[in-house]
């Protein structure tokens, strides 16, 4: 699909994938192509956005997706300002409205927002007039992880999305990545999978567009791609795993997996890796991963996401 | 003195009422009796005319929590929403669990509105809330408690919820249990289920509150005593209270007009005004309360009135306290259900004054001769708006602030006394 010259953006905020058209996502998708050129050149850095100010309001740790938004902003010029929650009011008990308005107050263009609850980004983004992208809030979404991960995959797949079979593998219920990602695959036209133990899986999966397996010699079937997930270490003692033994023998891909899989199967990983626990050294490093790919099409993509809600009309 | 209030219709009939004081005299088609002499005379102009309702579950937050609610602002917006009767919750800051929290309830009640709406504190069914210890029942019986409970902190030991129903029945205070298994879901958010999933959002199953009611009933059929069900939200729980009064158990229970109007897809979008606990269920489950409430199952209605500052809504949903403001708006929105067809008009009378009237041993006017004269007048035809300005209660933390509602209380009198 090509973008229609006459397509225009219409979002003030980026909040989750279900938000964006099939249109949009292609019109991102190519417009991070384009800017995924300047990335390989000597000098990697255009003016598009000079002047521009965005603010990264971290709330939750993360060192890459803060890392890829900042790089991103800066090779478009714009000034970026990292704020987290340790250096944040938030910690001195300011709301978190308060400090979204005082952050509003100083006339960004966009806040980029983590946060740990489910719907922070979509709250902030109703009070506050300037661009809100969700860098991931609670379980619920990360919009921009989905796309940089269409990125790959369209890339590895040649464009094609429609009839390839995509396995989700691990720990769904407390996915913000799985549940971006599902709703945008099927959307594509992706036959996504998941697999899971019961435990990890969300309430309601059964209304999902997708099937649920419980063995992963069975989930990875003639796969074009699996997705790993990062298993937390604290849903142990939450009581929803025995052990990270019994865990990585049931789920923990490995090559012999991989062997039931299409023979031109991709990996992925949102990072970061817990190597041995969901995935096996020997994938993780194989031709097959597209584990380094996924972070380089990150910045690309968060560059288009960027110019797009920075320069919405 | 004599007040007759002409030409109010009561379940669709046009009547004359005829009040002595504090007493109803008589209740007679309209135009077929002759006012007595000195009489004042009312005229309703065809305003539908309803009992005083009893609310028997609400958090007036006094004291401890003055900047959500005080008892004066909670009984002022009783009295604008038709409630003649309130019974307050104990986890109010200290929690009432001594006579002299009860008292000073009272007393502020006294200050504020000595002629009504009257305030009848509930006891905390164990000190300090803690599900440990039994709180001192006899004080607080004596300063005027007329039930006990353990609102907002569900008792998790079967042994202290037995030994809670036994010792009350030495007082025949009623014990009104929140039905919650805190261990299947704790920091819950909503009702678990497929919004919840795709929210991503932890949520609460409602096996777990229909578990909690099931221990309680078979404790009550094992001790002979009764038991009252709080806020029920599920059909399951509707299910197992059947199951009870079936077998003739003393099981009664309530549930709240925001369970009958509203379900979890209010969530979408995260909305923190329709965070309340128990959590909003589904559908099916809302189907099912109505027919509940409809065929008696469950006795009464409450608004489970829990007023909140703007400040503890306006936040992240997992954030946000759980509650709505109930008073202002109960009978409007349960007049809303009759509109539909969905209760007949006298099932409000019931629901909302006869039962709770008995299960807790308060006065209610049924409008017989010598009954008090506690009623008001609602205009079904009335639309507004609700509003931070038109709410009575501090809490303005309603899902139906800003909906067009149709009815409205115009007038009530309690003791034969008009309070608006």
């Amino acid at each position: 699909m090509s973008t229609d010259s006459r397509y225009l953006w219409q979002h003030k905020d980026l909040l989750g994938t279900s938000q964006l058209s099939v249109a949009d996502v292609y019109h991102l998708l190519d417009l991070a192509r384009s800017f995924q050129e300047i990335n390989r050149r000597p000098v990697r850095k255009v003016p598009t956005l000079q002047g521009r100010t965005i603010i990264l309001f971290f709330v939750e740790n993360s060192t890459r997706t803060k890392t890829s938004f900042d790089v991103a902003g800066k090779r478009l010029s714009a000034d970026t300002h990292a704020l987290s929650q340790a250096g944040s009011s938030l910690n001195k008990g300011e709301s978190l409205l308060d400090t979204g308005l005082t952050l509003q107050a100083m006339n960004p263009d966009v806040i980029v927002v983590r946060h740990s609850s489910s719907g922070a980004a979509a709250f902030l983004a109703n009070q506050l007039s300037c661009g809100v992208v969700n860098a991931g809030d609670g379980w619920h979404a990360h919009p921009t992880q989905a796309l940089l991960d269409c990125y790959s995959l369209r890339t590895a797949w040649d464009g094609a999305f429609e009839g390839k079979k995509l396995l989700i593998l691990g720990d769904i219920a407390h996915s913000r990545v799985a549940r971006s990602n599902v709703q945008l695959l099927h959307r594509l036209g992706v036959d996504v999978r998941l697999c899971a133990p019961r435990t990890l899986l969300p309430a309601g999966v059964e209304k999902w567009p997708v099937t649920v397996y419980g063995d992963l010699t069975n989930a990875v079937e003639g796969v074009d791609a699996v997705m790993c997930l990062r298993l937390q270490l604290e849903r142990q003692q939450a009581g929803l795993l025995p052990d990270l033994s019994e865990y990585s023998r049931r789920f923990c891909l490995n090559p012999q997996h991989l062997e039931h899989a299409s023979a031109a199967v991709k990996v992925l990983h949102p990072g970061p890796l817990n190597r041995g626990l969901e995935i096996s050294d020997v994938v993780a490093d194989s031709p097959a991963s597209l584990i380094l790919d996924q972070v380089s099409a990150g910045v690309a993509v968060r560059m288009a996401v960027l110019y797009l809600l920075a320069t919405r009309k | 003195m004599y007040l007759c209030i002409k030409n109010a219709l009561h379940l669709e009939a046009l009547v004359d009422l005829v009040i002595e004081d504090e007493h109803i005299v008589t209740m007679v088609p309209a135009g077929h009796q002759p006012q007595p002499e000195n009489c004042e005379i009312f005229d309703a102009g065809g305003l539908v005319l309803m009992p005083s309702f009893i609310d028997a579950h609400a958090h007036l937050r006094e004291p401890g929590f003055e900047y959500k609610e005080t008892i004066a602002t909670g009984l002022h917006a009783a009295a604008h929403g038709g409630f003649g009767a309130v019974m307050c919750m104990a986890n109010t800051r200290p929690v009432n669990d001594t006579a002299a929290v009860t008292n000073l309830m009272l007393s502020q009640a006294q200050k504020s509105h000595p002629h009504g709406p009257r305030l009848y504190p509930i006891a905390a069914a164990t000190k300090n809330l803690e599900g440990r210890e039994l709180a001192p029942m006899a004080e607080l019986k004596e300063a005027g408690c007329v039930a006990v409970s353990n609102d907002g902190r569900p008792i998790q030991s079967t042994e202290i919820m037995r030994r809670v129903m036994e010792y009350a029945a030495d007082f025949s205070l009623t014990v009104i249990d929140h039905c919650e298994d805190p261990t299947l879901a704790d920091h819950w958010v909503m009702n678990e289920g497929e919004i919840s999933g795709l929210l991503g959002v932890k949520g609460q199953p409602a096996v777990g509150e229909a578990l909690q009611a099931a221990r309680d009933i078979m404790l009550a059929e094992y001790l002979h005593l009764p038991v009252h069900i709080a806020h029920v939200s599920s059909a399951l729980t509707v299910d197992i209270i059947a199951w009870g009064k079936a077998r003739g158990i003393s099981v009664t229970a309530e549930t709240c007009p925001h369970y009958l109007l509203l379900d979890d897809s209010a969530l979408e979008g995260y909305n923190s005004q329709c965070k309340v606990s128990p959590p909003l269920r589904t559908k099916k489950d809302r189907d099912a309360l109505i027919k509940a409430v409809a065929d008696g199952t469950i006795d009464i209605l409450v608004t489970d009135h829990a007023p909140h500052a703007l400040h503890e809504k306006m936040t992240a949903l997992d954030q946000a306290l759980v509650g709505f403001s109930g008073l202002d708006l109960a009978v409007t929105l349960t007049w809303g259900l009759v509109k539909e067809h969905l209760l007949p008009e006298d099932a409000l009378h019931r629901l909302w004054a006869r039962r709770p009237g008995e299960i807790f041993h308060l006065p209610t006017n049924g409008f017989a001769p010598g009954d008090p004269a506690d009623f008001f007048l609602f205009d079904p035809h009335e639309n507004w708006v609700p509003s931070e300005q038109n709410l009575y209660s501090k809490g303005k933390n309603t899902p139906f602030l800003g909906q067009e509602l149709s009815g409205r209380v115009k007038h009530h009198w309690l003791h034969g006394k008009m309070i608006f």
